[in-house]
């Protein structure tokens, strides 16, 4: 019963977040703030991850490829093939469950135990539009980062083929273009635009009705990452069934 | 004015208040003291709107609230200026930038005339040079002027204090409740303050509610409190050590 209380009260949230609008130069200025923190903050650990998980890819693609008969463009097409479906996607969107999502609930989560929802509630501001609505607007810019992280998976998926010697450049990007499907892309970015709003509702939503004093905030990030993983997977199956199945 | 009529609002089957009637006074420094659970914050936060009375109405000005339309309640809202207990600064903003949230959010003015105010309130309660620096960088004192600051800035006819004063030492205590006082004078509005404090009581209780069990079981002024032979309130007046013995001199003739 708990879990169906949780979830009506999170879309009972997300009708009050898309409620009485924010002053708009107000607002506006949220949604840039937010940007920085959410999205360009972002940036430098999804480079990071992505050129190295890209390079691992395509390492291990070389490696296995022990038959003489297989050609060696499929390290590339290997390493974009699952650079572009999953690895950035998904993959990058659980970090970021742990990196933007736990740091949206612990910061509603702060407000709420100090009193500053309240405040923003007594000024007769809607406080579910006031701190949700930017954040879902600034994630919405995600699939931005997911374009990054895509392309310096290649990238490091082509370091590391190339450097390593397991294959030369022109039979890297000759692989990198076989078989190329434009639907693969666009399943990825309509995915990953719906990650970009899990990311940006449910660590929120743990934050915003999460009870108790500072030692709570911290067990509703835990919780709120949880869940968010949860919800990513699950969406992950969801969609890719509807769309490749 | 605010007036409260026969208020009942209970949780969960439980009541927490019974059939409250007071009326908090424009002008004056209306204070709710009473032990813990005896249903302040529950009536607070009733007349802040954030609760809905099972029954009775609060009437401000003499309209019921429950009358107001979604437009008027919002408007009632920007009326009401609020100081919570642990101050309720926004961490990320300012103390400039904290006081001037109100303003940024209800009023179209041009942001050099909400500097102005702003700095002109922060004067009122001797914060100036204060404008930069972040509630973090402030001291408890100073984070309860900041906030009182902020709930005067847009000048309301109502604010609500809940215990104004906690967690700060007895100078600074007299200092918040004197400066709560003199604006509820210069700015002739209607303050209602929760406290448990019995100093705040002998400084600025111009007109006491006493909360017990969800009852109004007393009401009067500072005068009568320390008079009254009403062992409820006795009760709670003189828990405290330190009354306990002024009383005590007070009967042997000290």
């Amino acid at each position: 019963m708990s879990y169906l209380h949780s979830i009506g009260e999170y879309f009972i949230m997300i009708k009050g977040v898309f409620g009485r609008m924010t002053k708009r130069s107000v607002l506006k200025e949220l949604i840039f703030k937010e940007i920085d923190e959410l999205i360009i903050g972002s940036l430098g650990i999804v480079a990071f991850i992505s050129f190295f998980i890209g390079g691992v890819v395509a390492i291990q693609t070389a490696l296995n490829l022990n038959n003489p008969l297989i050609p060696k463009t499929l390290i590339a097409f290997a390493a974009r093939q699952s650079i572009i479906l999953e690895f950035a996607p998904t993959f990058i969107s659980i970090i970021m469950a742990g990196k933007v999502g736990s740091f949206i609930t612990s910061s509603i989560g702060s407000m709420r135990v100090t009193e500053q929802i309240d405040a923003l509630e007594v000024m007769g501001i809607n406080s579910l539009n006031y701190l949700i609505f930017p954040k879902i607007i600034a994630m919405a810019t995600y699939p931005f980062v997911i374009a990054i992280a895509m392309f310096l998976g290649i990238m490091g998926a082509f370091a590391a083929a190339v450097l390593g010697g397991f294959v030369g450049a022109d039979t890297f990007i000759t692989g990198l273009q076989d078989d190329f499907i434009s639907f693969h892309l666009a399943y990825a970015f309509i995915k990953t635009f719906l990650f970009a709003m899990i990311l940006a509702t449910i660590p929120a939503y743990h934050g915003y009705y999460m009870k108790g004093g500072s030692l709570e905030v911290g067990k509703a990030s835990t919780t709120s990452f949880v869940w968010t993983s949860v919800v990513l997977i699950i969406t992950n199956y969801i969609i890719t069934q509807l769309l490749l199945s | 004015m605010i007036e409260v009529k026969n208020l009942h609002k209970g949780f969960d089957g439980e009541k927490i208040l019974k059939g409250i009637d007071f009326v908090f006074e424009t002008g004056k420094t209306n204070l709710i003291i009473g032990q813990s659970g005896s249903g302040k914050s529950v009536l607070l936060k009733s007349m802040l709107g954030l609760f809905i009375p099972d029954e009775g109405t609060i009437e401000y000005d003499g309209k019921s609230y429950s009358d107001f339309t979604d437009e008027e309640k919002r408007e009632l809202r920007k009326e009401i200026g609020m100081v919570f207990q642990g101050g309720a600064l926004f961490d990320s903003m300012t103390v400039e930038e904290n006081v001037m949230f109100p303003l940024r959010m209800f009023t179209k003015s041009r942001k050099r005339d909400l500097k102005a105010r702003v700095a002109e309130v922060l004067k009122r309660v001797n914060l100036e040079g204060s404008e930069n620096k972040l509630p973090s960088e402030i001291s408890g004192g100073m984070q309860k002027r900041v906030s009182i600051a902020r709930a005067i800035v847009n000048k309301p006819k109502y604010l609500f204090c809940d215990e104004p004063n906690s967690g700060l030492d007895p100078k600074t205590a007299t200092v918040i409740d004197n400066l709560i006082q003199d604006i509820t004078k210069e700015y002739d509005i209607t303050t209602v303050i929760i406290t448990h404090d019995m100093n705040s009581v002998l400084e600025i209780g111009e007109n006491i509610a006493f909360l017990k069990d969800g009852v109004l079981a007393w009401k009067g002024d500072k005068s009568q409190i320390f008079q009254t032979e009403d062992k409820t309130v006795t009760d709670f007046v003189y828990s405290s050590n330190l009354f306990k013995k002024v009383r005590d001199a007070q009967l042997k003739g000290h």
